[in-house]
């Protein structure tokens, strides 16, 4: 893995993503004072439940948001330059070329009137100004790179004629096509079966070995995190309630979420009949309650989290919390 | 393919017999031709004479079996009124339908795609809503109000425009613009609909995620896949605007086919009735079964399908 240089490849500082309704009498807090970084050749899994903000998130860091949305405050340092401050057109040349990111559908993320070589070549032609042809060469040549048979053959067809799968490699081709310095993988392998997630997540972690990518991993899987990430963020109502090493959180979580959430996974050696899950729901984001917007369903809370939202804490070993407790128990300095 | 538009063309030929029954039965229903073809007064024996002549007499079966079999050598017989074959009436007319309903279309094209492209990439701001008072106009005008009040402008107070009749280029502007005029709405909100479906599709967010310019997405990834539905409907509107202008060119006396159809509803013309009707059915059934083979090229999917 690549040394890791002074600055982080991308360092996000107190985001907020807000949807405004068309009134603005409703604001839902999507991603709410997020901050993390991530360096280059490392991988940071994001976890969390549907609705959590994580895909807010990643689209937020290309600012291709739904015209509902918006980012409202916060900073994202990438490579040096401010990606909230950047132009629309500055921003283009960011999207594709320098951060890239595969949608978790693969079966809808491809134009079904395009043939895949055409689909795959242009970003190149984009942002290389490649001309047609070569760009198709280089498509074939990204096509092998994602380990699809008979690549020759495979630019020629269309998107329905390839299994989910494949789609799907086809989808990382794109990815990478420019050599981009960040990958953001949204769920890119809820929809694929068990085999071929596993290969999936395999060629992904050869791509990254081979071009040094950073890979930002969005999941709801945590055995996934467990094999392919460095570094964890756990999102709860849109804010970060915990992040830090993967190994460190694992082997002691500092937040009762993240508790629960190693909990709920089925184990095979488990002799309890039932599943564990988080009782209650997540909270509506467009009135979220005062103080930690955990404390509903958290078994530890006591009266301070009804009242008061808990800062980000830093904890010892480049982890951090937002939980009460975690400033008692581990806290190695104030935040 | 082949099996694809072998499959169309039969349930196409299924369709135009079905027509035939139900005009040739339902035209009979409106009375008696011969009580205008004679003078007020004649005899019973003139009027069995001339049902006689137009092989009125005959059991109705054996006269549809009759014009069934003239039907399938190309004849659609002779005009009552006339005195002269259905066919060449019609064809006399079918040029000035046509080129109505071509300029009507290119209109109702060049306002409608505009329009909807504008207000789904500005859906919910100044120009949505303005395509929106334009659809809600469009659809809920009738044709021959709007030709009325083109008449009264241009004509009348303004002068510029001729009220009737063909010609000159002048001539058209107005009927075309009547007849178009709804069709310019509904293929705005179609597209409108269509491209904010497609806008909205991970395909188009994956395509804004590479980098690519709004032009080529909105030109070449959400432009296409938004145009199949208003291909469809564009085509069957073409047919249609042949075959339902009757309103529009009697408004403006336009000496087309829907005018045509119109006197032989008024005559009773059996023959000029069944003929255009007939037309009409088989344009309409080709150009269904054309559409569809333009969509299975310009959409891959479904020239696979069984």
């Amino acid at each position: 893995m690549a040394a890791t240089p002074n600055r982080p490849l991308l360092e996000i500082d107190n985001l907020s993503t807000h949807y405004v309704s068309a009134q603005g009498t409703r604001v839902v807090r999507a991603v709410d004072d997020v901050s993390l970084r991530i360096s280059a050749g490392e991988t940071l899994g994001i976890v969390g439940e549907s609705g959590s903000g994580k895909s807010t998130l990643a689209l937020s860091i290309l600012r291709v948001l739904p015209p509902a949305a918006q980012i409202v405050s916060g900073q994202m340092w990438f490579e040096n330059e401010d990606l909230v401050r950047k132009t629309d057109t500055e921003m283009r040349h960011v999207r594709g070329k320098r951060i890239a990111m595969i949608l978790q559908d693969p079966m809808a993320s491809l134009n079904p009137l395009f043939t895949i070589g055409n689909q795959v070549g242009e970003p190149i032609r984009v942002h290389e100004g490649t001309r047609r042809a070569a760009a198709w060469r280089r498509a074939c040549d990204l096509l092998k790179a994602v380990r699809i048979p008979s690549p020759e053959t495979r630019v020629t067809q269309f998107p329905h004629e390839m299994s989910g799968g494949m789609r799907q490699r086809i989808v990382g081709a794109i990815g990478i096509a420019c050599e981009p310095r960040l990958l953001i993988a949204d769920e890119p392998t809820t929809s694929l079966d068990l085999t071929i997630q596993a290969q999936y997540l395999s060629l992904l972690r050869d791509l990254q070995r081979e071009h040094g990518l950073a890979l930002i991993f969005i999941t709801h899987n945590l055995g996934i995190v467990a094999k392919m990430c460095d570094q964890l963020v756990v999102m709860y109502a849109g804010r970060v309630v915990e992040s830090g090493p993967v190994s460190r959180i694992f082997n002691a979580p500092a937040h009762p979420y993240t508790k629960a959430l190693l909990n709920s996974i089925p184990r095979m050696t488990d002799n309890r009949n039932r599943l564990t899950a988080i009782e209650g729901q997540p909270p509506d984001l467009s009135s979220l309650p005062r103080g930690c917007s955990f404390a509903a369903r958290c078994p530890a809370a006591f009266d301070r989290c009804h009242k008061e939202t808990p800062p980000e804490f830093n904890l010892e070993g480049g982890r951090t919390a937002r939980c009460w407790l975690a400033s008692v128990a581990m806290q190695s300095g104030a935040a | 393919m082949k099996q694809f538009v072998t499959r169309r063309l039969g349930y196409s030929l299924l369709s135009l017999l079905v027509l035939s029954l139900t005009i040739f039965f339902f035209v009979r229903v409106t009375g008696d031709p011969a009580a205008l073809l004679v003078e007020p007064g004649a005899s019973e024996d003139d009027i069995a004479a001339i049902h006689h002549k137009f092989g009125l007499d005959k059991p109705l079966w054996a006269q549809y079996g009759l014009f069934m079999m003239s039907l399938l050598r190309g004849d659609f017989g002779q005009s009552f009124y006339y005195q002269t074959p259905v066919l060449d009436l019609y064809f006399d007319r079918l040029p000035n339908s046509l080129l109505l309903a071509l300029v009507a279309m290119a209109f109702s094209l060049a306002v409608g795609i505009p329009t909807g492209i504008l207000a789904a990439v500005r859906v919910g701001r100044f120009w949505d809503s303005a395509g929106k008072l334009f659809a809600l106009l469009g659809l809920s005008l009738p044709s021959f109000f709007v030709g009325l009040v083109l008449i009264l402008l241009f004509s009348v107070y303004l002068g510029w425009l001729p009220s009737s009749g063909s010609g000159g280029v002048l001539h058209i502007l107005m009927p075309a613009f009547a007849l178009g005029w709804y069709f310019a709405a509904a293929h705005m909100r179609l597209t409108r609909s269509s491209m904010l479906e497609v806008l909205g599709s991970e395909y188009v967010k994956l395509a804004r995620l590479k980098g690519l310019p709004q032009s080529w997405v909105i030109g070449k990834h959400a432009f296409k896949n938004a145009l199949i539905p208003v291909v469809t409907l564009a085509g069957i509107n073409l047919v249609l605007m042949i075959n339902v202008a009757v309103v529009v060119e009697t408004v403006f006396a336009w000496p087309g086919v829907g005018r045509l159809l119109y006197e032989g509803i008024s005559f009773r013309d059996f023959p000029v009735v069944q003929g255009i009707v007939i037309m009409g059915g088989t344009m309409i059934v080709v150009v269904n079964l054309l559409v569809d083979v333009v969509y299975a090229v310009i959409d891959p999917r479904i020239r696979l399908e069984k």
